[in-house]
């Protein structure tokens, strides 16, 4: 596969590969040869993904509602059993959770040749698969905004939480969103599912009919985008503190309501400034899950 | 599944990697550089963001050398601190994003990514600890080199019609503005606290942030660049005030014109009358002027503060003149009014009714008023990042804080901000100033409660570092992590050095151990 980029950063630990739209960030740790075989592992596996998924594009961009065959690769079906269950939250195709897929794909990959990996994480453009061996852990930072990067907290995933998918969406993004969210960060037990989940939650983040919103039809920006005429938004006033108070409500409830159903384990909704969180809806200074607060002070 | 994006700023045309086949449908281009074939509208790239149809023709955009700069400026490594005791998370979002993870940044439109940073711990006979502190307390001193007049002195400064700080005295040749702190941050309404923690943020960053000043100037302020006030770039910073710049010039002017005004919003000088003028010789024009005599050829108060002539608010220098004293000017007297900056000038001769009548300025003293403006230093906006680090921030660094502060004092320790010179402010705490421009890029971040996050190093010998209470459990040395990712192993420690682009003119703060730093 000439096409497909593959090299070390400069750092020597992280691999990073690149074919078409597909950017991945790859890091293991455990012994030395695990983590060899893991990097191999995880080209090997890579390099053929992309093939794999445009072999059926047109079936993945269609909606997951209207029944039909469910896809025939590995990757496809991660991202058609991932957005499945939210079919009933309106329109959703597979591509919803393409990224998460594909890291979680490429992880399993690793695993199969390194079963002894300590940890490892994919992470495809923010959309982050992770391994944890018993008793391990990652640290999370967590940013609100692309174009004004800043923390908001951390969020320490350890191996018994049943938690091995990070993933993010807004309008602000590469991908298109329905909503208004600056960001919603899910924690879900797979990438694809917190892929679809991130989407479909960003998406509710919403003030529909409000004037100041512009949105346009996707199919406007990108000819073959697989969420056709509809409107995706381009560009969000200043909110006042109701407005936005409105909008993160509305996440907020389908949140709650994906978590219930067992789909995630915890979300994050960043709109103008503000966060609301499942496990502090109240009170976006503080997130228990996401503790950013564990930090002390310097002052007050 | 992209957003398209246009931003020439992120997305380098490279010529030599274009134009894979391309099917057209109407003005869409269909690529073939990957199995997507995305139709692409033209200014728009496709799902990769890589490749753009640009006036019809598939053209790469190279996110690898976008990817190459940002890891080349941003540095490699940044450490990520926890413990026990310290949640000491390496607050850095935009180098955590280049640097641990690259994935988001190989995107010029790229995803609020979270992102995953691995410890990096170093420590050899010199320990650098890094943390980045969260400071409720802190704010900028801005020094734009203006005579123009911003604003009163305590008069409010706003963002966003949002109140994040005040215009404070005034330095030779300088308007100060003192910006942000703890009321504007945490004091007032929520709205007042994001704004200006988005305005301190900015600054800090290098980025341009409008102002205005109640009953003042709007003024465009970016660290390292002219002030741009009531949309006018400020090229220069007046030469000295009026009274000074006769005292420079009286000798080249003397016998060329008859009188010299420098209008100055601070001192207004006049040749004839100032003590420079009187000792050459020069004689009584009979000239008066209007404001308050200070001392011979020393006026104050000529106008009101402005944007006109040298910090004035005249446009015609003549208005601050009242008519010549018939008794001894004379018909044909010659007259340079001159601003400060020598940006501003104009030459008059007494006519017979003893007024002053505009002519062309003789060349001989065009020499002169380009001297002015060759003297005048450019404009500038400096900002300095103040904060006090005397809290619970030390507890980072050791078990015993106040022993931290004392090592500080005592200059055993040093601090540095993302490796830039802090200036520790005598007395008690850490309270330092740094040089914002010396900081790497985008070295500082924030938190919502509204908070400045900026980096933060104490360096110290080992033995002072165990002196102090240092918590020598977590200190490593630089080998066990070279080219390795198995000393990680889920274990954040918070003895660490960052590894990022030195700032040139900056002092390596931590000695030969320097040379280690992982990159």
């Amino acid at each position: 596969m000439s096409r497909a980029q593959i090299r070390m950063l400069p750092d020597g630990c992280r691999l990073h590969l690149q074919d078409g739209p597909i950017d991945l960030i790859v890091e293991a740790f455990g012994a030395r040869d695990d983590i060899r075989r893991a990097r191999d592992a995880a080209t090997a596996r890579f390099v053929t993904i992309l093939d794999e998924l445009c072999a059926e594009l047109p079936l993945l961009r269609a909606s997951v509602g209207r029944g039909g065959y469910p896809p025939a690769g590995i990757v496809a079906g991660r991202m058609h059993d991932a957005v499945a269950p939210f079919a009933c939250y309106g329109f959703v195709t597979p591509m919803a959770a393409v990224a998460g897929a594909v890291a979680e794909e490429t992880l399993a990959g690793m695993r199969r040749a390194a079963p002894e990996l300590e940890r490892a994480y994919v992470n495809n453009g923010g959309d982050i698969a992770l391994h944890l061996a018993p008793a391990t852990s990652f640290s999370i930072a967590l940013i609100d905004r692309p174009d004004r990067p800043s923390l908001f907290g951390t969020a320490r995933i350890d191996a018994d939480e049943p938690i091995r998918g990070v993933a993010t969406s807004g309008w602000r993004g590469r991908s298109f969103s329905f909503g208004i969210a600056d960001a919603v960060t899910v924690l879900a037990a797979s990438a694809a599912q917190a892929d679809a989940a991130a989407t479909i939650i960003a998406n509710a983040v919403d003030l529909p009919g409000h004037p100041g919103i512009a949105r346009a039809p996707a199919c406007d920006l990108q000819p073959d985008s697989d969420l056709g005429s509809r409107l995706v938004t381009r560009a969000v006033p200043p909110l006042t503190d109701g407005e936005i108070d409105r909008a993160l409500s509305a996440g907020l409830a389908c949140a709650r309501d994906l978590r219930d159903r067992g789909l995630i384990e915890e979300a994050a909704l960043h709109l103008q400034g503000e966060t609301r969180s499942l496990a502090s809806p109240d009170a976006p200074a503080s997130l228990p899950a996401f503790t950013p607060d564990r930090r002390e002070f310097v002052h007050g | 599944m992209s957003a398209p994006h246009t931003n020439s700023d992120t997305a380098s045309v490279t010529e030599g990697n274009a134009a894979p086949e391309a099917a057209k449908l109407g003005d869409k281009i269909r690529c073939d550089a990957c199995p997507v074939m995305c139709y692409v509208k033209p200014g728009m790239t496709g799902a990769c963001d890589r490749y753009a149809n640009i006036d019809g023709r598939i053209v790469r955009t190279d996110p690898h050398l976008l990817l190459d700069r940002t890891l080349t400026t941003g540095g490699a490594v940044v450490p990520f601190g926890n413990s026990a005791a310290w949640d000491g998370t390496l607050i850095d979002p935009e180098r955590h994003f280049v640097t641990a993870i690259g994935a988001g940044t190989t995107y010029p439109d790229y995803k609020p990514a979270p992102f995953i940073v691995s410890a990096k711990i170093d420590g050899t006979d010199m320990v650098t600890v890094v943390t980045e502190g969260i400071f409720s307390y802190c704010g900028v001193k801005v020094k734009i080199d203006t005579d123009r007049h911003l604003g009163h002195e305590s008069s409010a400064v706003r963002a966003a019609g949002e109140a994040v700080g005040h215009v404070t005295t005034g330095e030779y040749g300088s308007q100060m503005l003192s910006l942000g702190g703890v009321h504007h941050l945490t004091g007032g309404s929520k709205k007042e606290g994001r704004v200006t923690c988005e305005t301190l943020l900015d600054l800090c960053n290098g980025k341009p942030v409008e102002l205005s000043v109640d009953d003042g100037a709007r003024v465009i302020v970016q660290a390292g660049g002219p002030p741009i006030v009531n949309g006018a770039a400020e090229e220069r910073m007046r030469v000295g005030c009026g009274s000074a710049t006769i005292g420079m010039f009286a000798k080249q002017w003397f016998g060329k014109v008859d009188e010299v005004v420098v209008v100055d919003d601070h001192i207004t000088g006049v040749l004839s009358e100032h003590q420079a003028g009187r000792y050459l010789g020069a004689k009584d024009s009979g000239i008066r002027l209007k404001g308050r005599r200070s001392t011979p050829g020393r006026y104050f108060q000529v106008a009101q503060p402005g944007t006109g002539w040298g910090g004035t608010d005249i446009t015609d220098p003549l208005t601050i003149l009242e008519p010549f004293d018939p008794k001894r000017a004379r018909p044909g007297l010659t007259m340079l009014m001159v601003s400060t900056t020598g940006e501003q000038f104009g030459f008059y001769r007494l006519d017979d009714m003893l007024r002053p009548v505009e002519e062309e300025l003789p060349d001989d003293l065009r020499v002169s008023v380009e001297r002015i403006r060759e003297n005048c230093e450019p404009a500038l906006c400096t900002v300095l990042f103040m904060g006090g680090a005397g809290g619970s921030l030390r507890a980072g660094v050791t078990d015993n804080p106040v022993r931290l502060t004392r090592s500080v004092g005592d200059a055993l320790t040093r601090v540095t901000c993302g490796g830039a010179p802090a200036y520790i402010w005598p007395g008690g705490g850490i309270t330092l100033m740094v040089d914002v421009t010396r900081v790497p890029d985008n070295g500082f971040g924030y938190v919502p409660t509204p908070a400045l996050v900026a980096p933060i190093e104490f360096t110290m010998r080992l033995e002072d570092y165990a002196a102090l209470g240092g918590h020598l459990d977590w200190v490593r040395p630089l080998e066990s992590l070279a080219g390795s990712s198995e000393s990680g192993g889920g274990e954040i420690v918070m003895a660490g050095r960052r590894a990022v682009a030195p700032h040139d003119d900056n002092p390596w703060p931590a000695g030969p151990a320097a040379s280690g730093s992982v990159r």
